[in-house]
């Protein structure tokens, strides 16, 4: 179908876009357009106002910023996927961000547009939830700060208020030498995971595991932070074991039901992913210790 | 001035148009609908089949999940602009003498990525061609003489084979 009809605005920065938010009632901010315009095109969304930030270029870099890899909102997919810093302290995100859609969407597609969307199975949310991002906010009053987990409020619910807007988001990198696992089961190649597993180990000199990160998308509201399964692994030396074990928790959750996957499916998923991606994390960082 | 309609000029194949167009309306009807280049096919209107994949400065993207007021002062490049005076070029000889299509419904989109694609990587493997072929769906032929096409038209470009 074709979009309802609305008003389209295109500011040129983002106090013109705040105001241009504050100005109009039932605006929605318009990022990269790849989940937004289907939902225009559905008629899922009957905004009266589209605030289109695409002309605003300084939302659009990614950075270092202190012990941080700063990104700004509308930085495409696509610039993430060729971002030579991006690969070198954010190898998990470098890999993951070829699942993102397809070639033709990354082009247009933004990091901030997909964390706003917050589809459970999104690999960007997954990313942001497995870093434990910062995401920040701008709005009337100035600048505020959320985690990752306080963000995503709930089932394509962030926690932005009406007349705010995602600038930037912050990744703090792993140490240089920690693993990463990504891996995700899909019907189709760049489709939306049914569930997707993201993981990273550092290890300790002795091979004892100093810290773990394991989060799942697809089995949850929001991409979920298994913290049973990392506190289990921290101190330990990986094996098949061991993993199996940390990560049997991962199918006591209570995943959504869609026209194509049962629950039980994706509850039988999650473990079994879960270890997957743990043990390509430790395989790699055991690799770059050797 | 109605406010819901908005004058742009978008250089398209080459040629600059100015038109007054309504907020709503994609890209993929602007450029069917107000210049009469209908090559671009529309699917699904949702970003899923990729029928109407353009270039938009360069960068293929779904037509029907981009505004054509979001194109105003940019260049798209659409199926139109491949046969340079009606000679077909490299790649669609390649989908010719392959049988790359059947109806062709989907073919408009293809041949775009597949400009973009061979334009970034001259050396594709297989592996890649159908990574990003991925982003399209062909209900009739199948895909391996999509990606036969693809492979065959790298090599002509190269100059590493005849047409």
């Amino acid at each position: 179908m074709k979009p309802p009809p609305f008003q389209y605005h295109r500011p040129q920065s983002v106090a013109d876009a705040l105001r241009c938010l504050a100005d109009h009632e039932n605006a929605r901010v318009l990022a990269g357009g790849q989940s937004l315009m289907p939902m225009l095109n559905l008629r899922i969304a009957y905004p009266d106002h589209l605030v289109d930030l695409g002309s605003i270029a300084d939302l659009a870099y990614i950075r270092e910023d202190g012990d941080e890899i700063a990104i700004g909102a509308m930085t495409a997919q696509r610039t993430i996927e060729f971002s030579g810093l991006v690969a070198r302290r954010l190898p998990l995100m470098a890999e993951a961000i070829l699942s993102v859609g397809h070639r033709q969407t990354r082009n247009r597609g933004t990091i901030g547009g997909s964390l706003c969307h917050l589809d459970p199975s999104a690999e960007l949310a997954l990313m942001a939830t497995v870093y434990g991002a910062t995401i920040v906010i701008a709005g009337p009053g100035g600048d505020r700060r959320l985690a990752m987990h306080e963000f995503a409020a709930g089932y394509m619910s962030p926690a932005i208020e009406t007349g705010e807007i995602v600038t930037e988001v912050r990744f703090e990198p792993w140490a240089p030498g920690h693993g990463w696992g990504f891996t995700e089961i899909a019907r189709r190649r760049g489709d939306f995971a049914i569930v997707a597993a993201a993981a990273l180990v550092e290890l300790e000199g002795d091979g004892r595991i100093r810290r773990a990160a394991l989060a799942l998308g697809g089995v949850a509201p929001v991409p979920l932070r298994v913290a049973a399964a990392e506190e289990a692994l921290a101190g330990r030396i990986a094996d098949d074991a061991l993993l199996a074990r940390a990560t049997a928790a991962c199918a006591d959750v209570e995943p959504l039901e869609d026209a194509h996957v049962a629950p039980w499916y994706r509850r039988r998923l999650a473990p079994r992913l879960a270890q997957r991606v743990l043990a390509d994390a430790c395989r790699r960082a055991r690799e770059t210790r050797a | 001035m109605n406010p819901r309609t908005r004058a742009i000029t978008v250089k398209v194949n080459g040629v600059a148009h100015t038109r007054d167009v309504e907020h709503r309306m994609t890209l993929a009807d602007f450029l069917r609908h107000e210049l009469g280049l209908t090559g671009t096919h529309v699917g699904c209107e949702h970003g899923v089949c990729g029928a109407c994949t353009v270039l938009v400065d360069g960068l293929s993207m779904r037509g029907c999940l981009t505004l054509a007021v979001q194109a105003d002062g940019r260049e798209v490049s659409t199926v139109e602009s491949l046969a340079a005076d009606g000679a077909l070029n490299a790649l669609q000889q390649a989908f010719h003498a392959r049988h790359g299509l059947q109806c062709g419904f989907c073919t408009p989109g293809i041949l775009m990525t597949l400009t973009e694609f061979l334009r970034d990587h001259p050396r594709p493997t297989e592996a890649e061609v159908r990574e990003v072929l991925s982003g399209h769906l062909c209900r009739c032929t199948g895909y391996q003489n999509l990606v036969a096409a693809a492979l065959d038209a790298a090599a002509v470009i190269r100059g590493e084979a005849n047409a």
